[in-house]
């Protein structure tokens, strides 16, 4: 059976839907055309102001949306759906390409409400809701900017949307006025106590607020413009942005017949099918059982819900949670349950510490004995384990789960929530379900439970009550570096510090058991190198290493080693490209250029090795340490020293970079590129650190990986000159150093720090834990420590002894290495396929 | 090479001086019909001789293993993908279906001989 399914519309919902048929299809009966209005792919349009961050549409991109691979799903881009056809079950679309269906989903989202304000067409007024919105926008800031200096800007609404657009101006440089009709901010949210704070908090951040007032007109005014507000304010500003919330895509739907809400929306029942039993609708554009929903997660369940429906299978609408709990320019707020004490009888219990800038609220039933809802400005700490209790029994009384830190112990743990309370509210996973994967489906970590359940992929933000929850069912992560070691790597890391041990066999005689192995002494061994205890094959360190940190290059599989000198940034003089190819065809080595712009000279024995690094060191070169857990390189575009768009000199940095942090031995290996401008041509934010040039200095992305498992980095601070960038980039990769376990990349260390990148930014921008002056002291010994491996091995003869085929026929080499010719270079004989094939 | 007449068919090859080997390490010798022997030292000055090809690459690299413990068998992990060989009696601990041959290793006046299988 070959079905087709239409889905008008690409936006959030329409993606999670396309992937919830596809993973639960498994006969593929349905074949999937998407028609979307966007010219681009579904993107994380909750994130859309962090788009001011970088100007990357990419990294908004949602993984898996352009469907690349899977032949039954067809994504048609650009070209809006204009028409319905009920009767012939066919949509138009704007190009006027027709499209039959056997079923049609309705994920036309919203549109953003403008009020009907005279002037509101006028150029400079813009909404906000789509990456071109917000191109628009910026490019009337930076037409503002060039003509007069400092633009001026406001935006109608003072929401969760309105300070979104009001943060967006504000991270392009600009001071906004923010207008609301609402006597209070964010009004569906907060309360009249938290509303009063959250105002303070914003005018801080150079936000002007008008409350309570209306915009009445905005006229053209040489250029600008200027609103006319009810309170007879007026603001002259260059640009306008309309953020005052959505109103549902419902046009389609009422063109075709379709019955609609009555204050708009798709009207469908409790699983998504409309009036007509062929055409579904989810997300912002359908009225569930008659209640419009502006929020992902909801829209997320209908979209779970219309492709279980489609599969024939009984799923129905389970209800939405509107909590909310979001940082807006940095300040917490959240608001869950029934925040506004609507319920009869309902109690109210109120922290406001105006000091501190923390208000607290909870919302009790009459008898103080359960939990109805909340507001939480300035702080959120406790809305992870608050919101879950809504509707349930409270496990201690009302003010002591907000009473302000110090006043005792907070008395709430997730053992206290019920099974049915939801932990992850993106994925709607519960604790039952998650304890349930944890008992009997193994789930043994976090990585574990967030694969299994879904739970904490989303936003991320309870991904510590994850943890708590596995060491609730009893499950000990063990953080033991092997069996002769009980401690994990940064606790060894501390030991070594703080004892100055200096060998691996007095550290595993008074910490460890046993002889130590290939896990425990690589890692005692990269611990020693990082806290400067000499060349790395001094004394008993050489029994230590991994055979490529050993014999200073890289074991390959015919028992040969790749030799790769340090090309720092990737420039090379011409005399030295010559040298490396002299060495080549004078050792017979094969050679290739490497991802990490430098050449790699493959096919070395052991003893040709210190003779390749004779020849190499004389001529300036030193060890690029390839072979190590160590900083590889630092990539660089050709920057503004050549390139017509470069903005700054990324080769002169990426130089600096590399030498300064060469040799630096680390818990995995680390990969650094610098980019001249926003194009990226050095691919930055695939890298453990990457930088991106801007007009205003250089951005820092941290955490990046390309490899199996991508991730791209994210931005730890923004226009900074290079001093400050080097300040922070010492002390974020000894802080990693310190406390990553052993090979795990920067990537996977960030995902498991608890508090994430904020607080990776609290303790290395903002030095909340007081370690940094440590950190960048470290850094310094490091880089006055620095000395070429190579160079100590040719100058230091017990060292050169060991770079020996045989112990009994020092000249002899090894006769199972032979070569032969492919496309005219040198390539291994492999010694036939290996007898034993066990995996 | 010196070759030492013994009783039987058993001979032996003198390959290095002790000092020759570091505690925790290993070596290779090559013999006279081009086998080759990977010869370990342990912490506690045990000697142990096996094949230096590693059977799951074919390499000859054994004695490039680091050299350890586990549950108190003296092994050797591979260079090339990490399995483990107890150095007693060549059996791989990853894959018990798996093991490289032993040599028979004499230390005599602070000299390794390695002798025949």
């Amino acid at each position: 059976m070959n079905r087709t399914l239409v889905v008008v519309g690409h936006g959030m919902v329409a993606h999670r839907l396309v992937e919830a048929v596809r993973s639960d299809d498994v006969d593929a009966t349905w074949r999937i055309v998407v028609l979307a209005e966007e010219a681009r792919p579904a993107y994380d349009r909750v994130g859309l102001t962090s788009y001011v961050d970088d100007w990357d549409a990419d990294r908004l991109a949602l993984p898996g949306s352009d469907y690349a691979g899977d032949g039954n799903v067809e994504l048609r881009l650009g070209d809006p759906v204009v028409a319905i056809d009920r009767a012939a079950r066919r949509v138009t679309t704007a190009a006027g390409h027709t499209q039959s269906y056997d079923a049609l989903v309705l994920a036309t989202g919203s549109r953003p409400f403008v009020p009907p304000v005279p002037g509101r067409d006028l150029p400079g007024c813009f909404v906000y809701r789509t990456i071109d919105d917000l191109d628009a926008i910026r490019d009337a800031v930076e037409r503002a900017r060039a003509g007069k200096g400092r633009p001026a800007a406001a935006v109608v609404g003072g929401g969760l949307l309105g300070l979104e657009a009001a943060k967006a101006l504000r991270d392009m440089g600009l001071s906004p006025h923010v207008v609301e009709m609402a006597p209070r901010l964010m009004p569906l949210q907060v309360d009249e106590g938290g509303g009063g704070l959250l105002r303070r908090l914003i005018t801080d951040l150079d936000v002007t607020v008008h409350t309570g007032t209306s915009t009445d007109a905005i006229e053209a005014d040489r250029g600008r413009l200027c609103a006319r507000l009810g309170n007879g304010t007026e603001l002259d500003v260059d640009l306008l942005v309309f953020s005052a919330g959505v109103r549902p895509r419902d046009d389609l739907a009422r063109d075709c017949g379709l019955d609609v809400g009555e204050r708009g929306g798709v009207l469908v029942d409790a699983t998504c099918r409309t009036s007509d039993e062929h055409i579904l609708a989810v997300g912002e554009c359908a009225a569930i059982e008659g209640r419009v929903y502006g929020l992902v997660a909801p829209g997320y369940s209908m979209a779970e819900v219309a492709a279980a429906t489609l599969l024939g299978k009984q799923a129905s609408f389970p209800g939405a949670d509107t909590s909310t709990k979001l940082k807006l320019m940095g300040v917490d707020v959240a608001s869950f349950g029934d925040a506004h004490a609507t319920t009869e009888g309902a109690l109210e219990v109120a922290f406001h510490d105006a000091v501190a800038g923390t208000y607290k609220k909870l919302v009790v039933s009459d008898d103080a004995r359960t939990l109805l809802g909340g507001v939480l400005v300035g702080d959120a700490g406790e809305y992870n384990l608050l919101r879950p209790l809504v509707g349930n029994e409270l496990p201690a009384e009302p003010a002591a789960l907000i009473a302000p830190a110090g006043a005792g112990e907070n008395a709430v743990g997730v053992e206290a929530l019920p099974e049915a309370a939801q932990i992850c509210s993106c994925n709607a996973v519960s604790k039952g379900a998650i304890t349930t994967a944890i008992a009997e489906q193994g789930c043994d970590s976090v990585a574990a439970v967030k694969a299994c359940t879904r739970a904490g992929t989303s936003c991320g933000s309870c991904v510590p009550m994850l943890g708590k929850l596995l060491a609730a069912c009893g499950v000990e992560q063990s953080t033991a570096l092997c069996e002769h070691f009980p401690q994990s790597r940064a606790e060894l890391f501390e030991i070594v510090r703080a004892t100055r041990i200096g060998t691996f066999s007095e550290l595993i005689a008074r910490h460890g058991t046993g002889r130590g192995c290939a896990v425990c002494k690589p890692a005692v061994a990269s611990i020693l190198a990082t806290l400067g205890h000499g060349h790395i094959l001094g004394g008993e360190q050489a029994t230590l290493q991994d055979t490529n940190d050993h014999f200073l290059a890289n074991l390959q599989r015919n028992g040969t080693y790749s030799v790769v000198p340090r090309v720092p940034g990737g420039e090379i003089t011409p005399d030295k490209l010559i040298v490396l190819g002299e060495v080549a065809k004078e050792f017979g080595l094969y050679t290739k250029i490497t991802g990490g712009q430098r050449i790699d000279l493959f096919g070395a024995t052991v003893d040709q090795l210190p003779r390749i690094w004779r020849r190499l060191v004389d001529a300036g070169f030193e060890s690029g340490h390839a072979y190590g857990k160590a900083l590889r390189t630092v990539k660089s575009c050709v920057g503004s020293t050549w390139c017509r768009y470069g903005q700054q000199d990324s080769v002169g940095l990426a130089v600096e970079l590399e030498l300064r942090y060469r040799g630096l031995r680390s818990p995995h290996k680390l990969k650094s590129a610098v980019s001249g401008c926003q194009r990226e041509c050095a691919e930055a934010r695939s890298k453990d650190f990457g930088i991106i040039a801007t007009e205003q200095g250089w951005n820092l992305y941290v955490c990046g990986n390309g490899g199996a498992v991508p991730r791209h980095a994210d931005l730890l601070v923004s226009g900074v000159d290079t001093e400050t960038l080097i300040r922070i980039i010492d002390r974020f990769l000894m802080f990693y150093v310190r406390t990553a376990d052993r090979l795990q990349r920067t990537a996977a260390w960030l995902e498991e720090l608890e508090g994430g990148l904020d607080h990776l930014r609290e303790v290395v921008v903002d030095d909340k834990l007081g370690i940094c002056g440590e950190l960048e002291q470290a850094m310094a010994e490091h880089v006055s420590n620095y000395a070429d491996e190579w160079k100590g091995v040719l100058e230091d003869p017990d060292k050169l002894a060991r770079f020996t085929s045989f112990v009994n026929a020092p000249g002899t080499p090894d006769p199972t290495i032979s070569f032969r010719t492919e496309r005219e270079q040198p390539v291994p004989v492999l010694l036939g396929v290996p007898e034993v094939v066990s995996r | 090479m010196t070759v030492l007449p013994m009783s039987g068919e058993q001979t032996w090859v003198a390959v290095c001086r002790v000092e020759d080997v570091p505690r925790a390490y290993g070596v290779a010798a090559l013999l006279e019909d081009r086998t080759q022997v990977a010869v370990f030292r342990t912490d506690d000055d045990e000697f142990y001789g096996l094949s230096n090809i590693d059977p799951f690459s074919n390499a000859a690299v054994l004695s490039r293993g680091i050299v350890g413990d586990s549950a108190g068998a003296p092994v050797v992990a591979s260079p090339v993908y990490k399995q483990r060989f107890d150095l007693r009696t060549g059996a791989c601990l990853d894959d018990e279906s798996v093991h490289v041959a032993t040599y028979p290793i004499r230390v005599a006046d602070g000299v390794v001989h390695v002798g025949s299988p």
